[in-house]
């Protein structure tokens, strides 16, 4: 084992490794982030499509003449 | 609660007498091994629950431990190499069995989501991942124990490297572990809502697209289906 590093020299290794731990943490949590924005465009795509068929479906159909003979 | 740690381990824990400052690495690289090793036997336990029980959640909670234990594995490996090059000169040792062992646990992990992508069949594919996580989360622990049993003086077990007031860096170390522990629960919470929320969307989809579309919808994937 080497002899105990000055403070100014073992300090940005320190640094170093806890920003590495922070760094993870940022780039899962924006991965995550945007796996949660892409669940949120597919909710409003679905509630779009469930509203267009509710209109559709209320819209009463277009009456067609009848002959009478 | 790590943060709280954190702020013991630079304000509170002492300087090790040995090592000086670079020590510090020690409350953040020991909490996250030990997280990661639970966290593979945990995901162990989960996939032997799946094939006891059948049931896709256990395999969900199985894939979801896996993963979060792997990103942390990854941490482990990043800070033990920046403490080694710190205190040894040197950033990898291949001579050093805990750090071997931790690389070749991770690397066997590593081929997880390659083996659950390989296989098409979903039914499958959960059970041939959860036979996979049972064997390596048995691995894990024998493997722990043999790195114990051929311990050297280079690289000394958790706890030993400490020469000056004990106490007062045990509870510092177990607050780094509570909070790692309490990271790691919310992280893989986190997860499963969004695997969650995702499926559900799926199948709503689904329903409103007719069956005939499911193939074109759901795709290959190596994440367990619900």
């Amino acid at each position: 084992m080497l002899p105990a590093l000055p403070l100014d020299e073992a300090g940005k290794y320190v640094a170093a490794a806890y920003l590495v731990f922070v760094a993870l943490l940022l780039i899962y949590v924006a991965i995550m982030a945007s796996k949660l924005s892409k669940i949120e465009r597919e909710v409003v795509e679905l509630a779009e499509l469930v509203e267009s068929r509710d209109d559709a479906a209320a819209t009463p159909p277009a009456r067609t003449k009848q002959t009478v003979a | 609660m790590l943060t709280a740690a954190f702020a013991l381990v630079f304000f509170y824990a002492p300087l090790d007498a040995d090592q000086g400052f670079v020590q510090k690495i020690f409350y953040l690289h020991v909490p996250m091994a030990i997280v990661a090793l639970v966290g593979f036997v945990a995901g162990g336990i989960f996939a032997a629950l799946h094939l006891h029980s059948g049931e896709s959640k256990w395999d969900m909670r199985s894939y979801v431990t896996i993963h979060i234990s792997v990103i942390l594995a990854v941490g482990v490996l990043i800070t033990g190499s920046i403490w080694a090059r710190a205190s040894w000169g040197h950033w990898w040792v291949w001579d050093e069995p805990m750090l071997v062992s931790f690389l070749i646990v991770f690397l066997l992990y590593a081929t997880y989501w390659p083996l659950r992508f390989s296989i098409e069949d979903k039914e499958k594919q959960s059970r041939y991942a959860s036979v996979f996580a049972v064997v390596a989360g048995a691995f894990v622990p024998l493997n722990f124990a043999a790195v114990r049993m051929a311990e050297t003086f280079t690289h000394p077990p958790t706890g030993s490297t400490v020469t000056t007031a004990p106490e007062k860096v045990t509870l510092t170390l177990l607050m780094a572990l509570l909070g790692m522990s309490l990271l790691f629960v919310t992280l893989c919470k986190y997860e499963m809502a969004s695997k969650h929320a995702t499926f559900r969307l799926r199948a709503l989809r689904r329903r409103l697209a007719g069956d005939d579309d499911e193939l074109s919808l759901t795709g290959r994937s190596a994440a367990p289906q619900l």
